[in-house]
């Protein structure tokens, strides 16, 4: 009885070491969001939850390099202008590596952040568990998070909008549609959506 | 079938054949979805990539050369463009003519719609990009890859599906 036990055991082991483990999946919508603590371009630690007046968090996952990223930049800052009066603020997040991706360094965060005057705090994820924890795979990805007693409950995930070319001609606007039902008390119709973008510059090992 | 109507559709033919040279196929999401799923004697190795991503457009060499590598082999490189049919003409095309990427087929997938498609590809795709999948003959057996890879590491991972 205790050798077949062992032995997965060690299989288990051995197949993580190995890699061939999918990686986790991340949240989905329903999950109590990770409480985070990280630095802020103007060096001061930043945590979800900091604001207490806030109603939830609209969290993106993004960078500077990814054109996908720049290319939904103006929308990222529109939301933040917005949904922060409304209680649901922006906070950026960058979780690529600085030597992997040297565009991506802290030093180019707070100068992107100075240039285009983001009205938000935007973060490094350092370690990448943040990003890991969370799931994000690419950027750009949101996850809107709703205050629900002291726990933030992961309430969307994914694209800002259906259009990357052409913000004009997005007739889906995902972020905006799940906040608004948020904030009306109603469900979101649309939790979840995928799309194209650049992979996380994950260190290697 | 009248001679005049056999030696006009042999024109298109070779028309089409000449105008292939220049051009990269656009495609929409059936045609994808049956290229993988269909059964053949061969296996397919299926990189999603654009210009726009770095990561991709440093791999794409590797395809190339694991496509040489195997041309006597049943092994089938595809390269699927996600540009966006807009940029076929100003980016895509000039891009393939500067880089000379010849050997793997590439196709341009016509497909905005992300949402809609990049679950049913794979459960495992999240549709971050560089993205590979190594499928079987049989269609059956696949390994995919969210990440970039090394010429040394594509040979390793499609080993097992050619013995």
């Amino acid at each position: 009885m205790r050798k077949p036990f062992f032995l997965s055991v060690i299989g288990l082991i051995l197949l993580t070491l190995s890699g061939f483990v999918t990686p986790p999946q991340g949240y989905q919508v329903g999950d109590k969001a990770m409480l985070f603590k990280l630095k802020n371009v103007d060096g001061k630690m930043v945590a979800l939850g900091d604001a207490s007046a806030t109603k939830g968090y609209i969290v993106v996952f993004t960078c500077n390099t990814c054109p996908v990223a720049q290319a939904y930049e103006n929308r990222m800052m529109a939301l933040n202008h917005q949904y922060a009066a409304k209680g649901y603020p922006v906070i950026a997040i960058n979780a690529n590596d600085g030597t992997l991706s040297p565009g991506d360094s802290f030093d180019e965060m707070k100068k992107r952040s100075a240039s285009k005057g983001y009205a938000f705090p935007y973060l490094l994820d350092e370690t990448q568990e943040v990003a890991k924890t969370y799931g994000a795979r690419s950027t750009p990805t949101v996850y809107v998070v709703k205050r629900t007693g002291s726990d933030f409950i992961v309430s969307y995930i994914g694209a800002i909008d259906n259009n990357r070319d052409n913000p004009s001609e997005a007739g889906e606007k995902y972020v905006q549609k799940a906040v608004d039902a948020l904030l009306a008390g109603k469900p979101v119709e649309t939790p979840t959506v995928k799309a194209i973008g650049c992979g996380i510059r994950w260190k290697q090992a | 079938m009248k001679s005049i109507h056999t030696w006009l559709l042999l024109s298109l033919l070779v028309i089409g054949q000449a105008s292939i040279a220049q051009r990269m196929p656009v495609i929409k999401y059936p045609a994808l979805e049956r290229l993988l799923t269909r059964p053949t004697d061969t296996v397919l190795v299926v990189n999603f990539w654009a210009t726009w991503c770095a990561p991709c457009v440093a791999e794409l060499p590797y395809f190339e050369q694991l496509s040489a590598a195997h041309a006597t082999d049943k092994v089938k490189v595809i390269l699927v463009n996600l540009d966006g049919i807009g940029q076929l003409v100003k980016k895509v095309q000039p891009f393939i003519a500067r880089t000379g990427i010849k050997s793997p087929e590439m196709l341009l997938l016509d497909e905005p719609d992300y949402n809609s498609w990049i679950g049913k590809v794979s459960p495992d795709w999240s549709g971050a990009l560089p993205f590979t999948l190594i499928i079987d003959p049989s269609r059956k057996q696949r390994k995919t890859f969210e990440k970039g890879l090394t010429l040394a590491e594509l040979e390793t991972e499609l080993r097992p599906f050619i013995q």
